[in-house]
């Protein structure tokens, strides 16, 4: 693990707001290209919403995030948002077949790479499902589904919420992989997870998010093994109700 | 009365009836997908100012009595109307006319309430697969199939089924502008009731048979 020092986002003085609601109030966060950046926080802390200013889904309500040192411009210019895939907490499957769905970022950049999906699908064990419609697959499935139609493309920038939710664990295994593949590539990944245990095996560098501030951001171990903030403690410890 | 129908049935006039209700009925609905479609998906897709407007006056045109049409399309193909010079009244451009007007704002209210319908994360999903806002829409609208059918089924409906618009713009002359509804209420007055009959026999198969079209195209898509 030795990711590249460039700066692939920055977070500058970001207040987001929903209505009268502060939902992130984060005055820095920088993520490194080619590191892995775990996201920890209870639900509601902003987790999510994080990702979608970092995909250029919605715009800061003051701030700016910067991409590779320029703030990011809206609309987000296609070269841009391409180079930055989410696969979403509650992923959504197009009324196509299995295949097709994992083709799809590649037919929108008018590719055609039917190894790079077959193989996908052969490794998140879905090949059996290939020609089966999307969306009448169970939760798990649509979950690794999602994942492979994030990576088919291979983006330079993964924001992953809650990849491996809900799954057993030979399926967690598969999708783990996947992604120490995708770091191996020298990917940059933002993982938001509500498992501490997989934060602690895949993230380079771990963040702890609370009601829309970072509570604590660190190497994963030091996180982990010596938290400095009391409620990164209390988190950990499982001691904070929410 | 059913040896009168299956002559009537026979009849070479009646293919031209026929025919003529088609190509009218057809060229009609295919300007209103052409133009209500687009228009219908742009409406369902975006949020600006007076959307509620436009939605108000697409509804509105849902309900629009085709004799109305007619009369306000009569009005302007007339000779002292504003597109008198055409010289449309009563040709068959005049029934496309009239039937587009009917058909529009079937398609494109009906295509606005599919697109609207489909789950607006999927729209955020797309785009951050890399889907350029063309290609985003051309998807949405694509997820929006079933209900884009349906709205074309519904805008055939409504039309080929229309009498007012086209016998006032049309004229109902014969071998130039009669259509199936307009030889029936024609058939009818004169009391010609199994040639009525056969032309509603006709009209009915002609329905069933493109709405089965439609549907198998419906089909296929999914």
């Amino acid at each position: 693990m030795s990711p590249a020092r460039n700066a692939e986002f920055e977070v500058i003085d970001v207040r987001h707001r929903y209505g009268a609601r502060t939902v992130l109030d984060m005055p820095r966060l920088d993520i490194t290209g080619g590191e892995t950046l775990g996201i920890i926080g209870p639900s509601g802390s902003g987790k999510s919403t994080l990702l979608r200013l970092l995909q250029g889904l919605e715009r800061p309500t003051e701030g700016a995030v910067h991409v590779c040192g320029a703030p990011m411009p809206f609309p987000v210019p296609l070269l841009l948002s391409r180079r930055v895939t989410t696969v979403f907490q509650r992923p959504l499957m197009l009324d196509r077949s299995v295949r097709d769905n994992v083709a799809f970022g590649l037919q929108v950049r008018g590719r055609r790479d039917g190894a790079a999906v077959d193989a996908l699908l052969d490794r998140l064990a879905l090949s059996a499902l290939a020609s089966a419609p999307a969306r009448h697959l169970s939760g798990g499935e649509i979950q690794r589904v999602a994942l492979a139609r994030a990576m088919a493309f291979d983006p330079e920038v993964l924001l992953l919420d809650e990849p491996a939710a809900n799954l057993d664990p030979a399926n967690v295994a598969r999708v783990e992989a996947i992604i120490r593949d995708a770091q191996a590539r020298g990917r940059t990944i933002v993982l938001v997870t509500h498992n501490t245990h997989e934060a602690r095996r895949l993230a380079h560098k771990t963040l702890l998010l609370m009601e829309g501030t970072v509570v604590e951001v660190n190497a994963t171990a030091t996180l982990f093994e010596s938290p400095s903030d009391p409620r990164t403690r209390a988190f950990l410890a499982g001691e904070l109700v929410y | 009365m059913i040896d009168n129908i299956l002559r009537a049935l026979g009849d070479p006039a009646l293919m031209a009836v026929v025919s003529l209700t088609f190509r009218v009925t057809g060229s009609a609905l295919l300007i209103a997908i052409a133009l209500g479609v687009p228009i219908g998906a742009l409406a369902g897709l975006t949020r600006f100012p007076g959307r509620r407007l436009v939605t108000l006056v697409l509804y509105t045109g849902m309900g629009l009595p085709p004799v109305v049409v007619g009369l306000v399309v009569y009005i302007l193909l007339s000779r002292s109307g504003p597109l008198g010079p055409l010289g449309w009244l009563f040709t068959p451009a005049a029934m496309v006319a009239a039937q587009t007007i009917i058909a529009f704002p079937l398609v494109a209210a009906l295509t606005m309430s599919a697109v609207d319908a489909v789950d607006p994360d999927l729209r955020l999903q797309v785009r951050a697969l890399g889907a350029t806002r063309w290609q985003t829409g051309w998807t949405v609208l694509r997820e929006a199939r079933i209900g884009v059918t349906a709205a074309i089924v519904a805008a055939f409906g409504g039309i080929i089924s229309e009498v007012g618009a086209v016998m006032l713009v049309g004229g109902n002359i014969e071998g130039h502008t009669r259509v199936l509804t307009t030889a029936i209420v024609l058939s009818t007055r004169q009391g010609d009731f199994a040639l009525a009959m056969a032309l509603g026999i006709v009209l009915l198969l002609l329905a069933l048979g493109a709405n089965a079209v439609l549907l198998q195209l419906q089909g296929r898509s999914r």
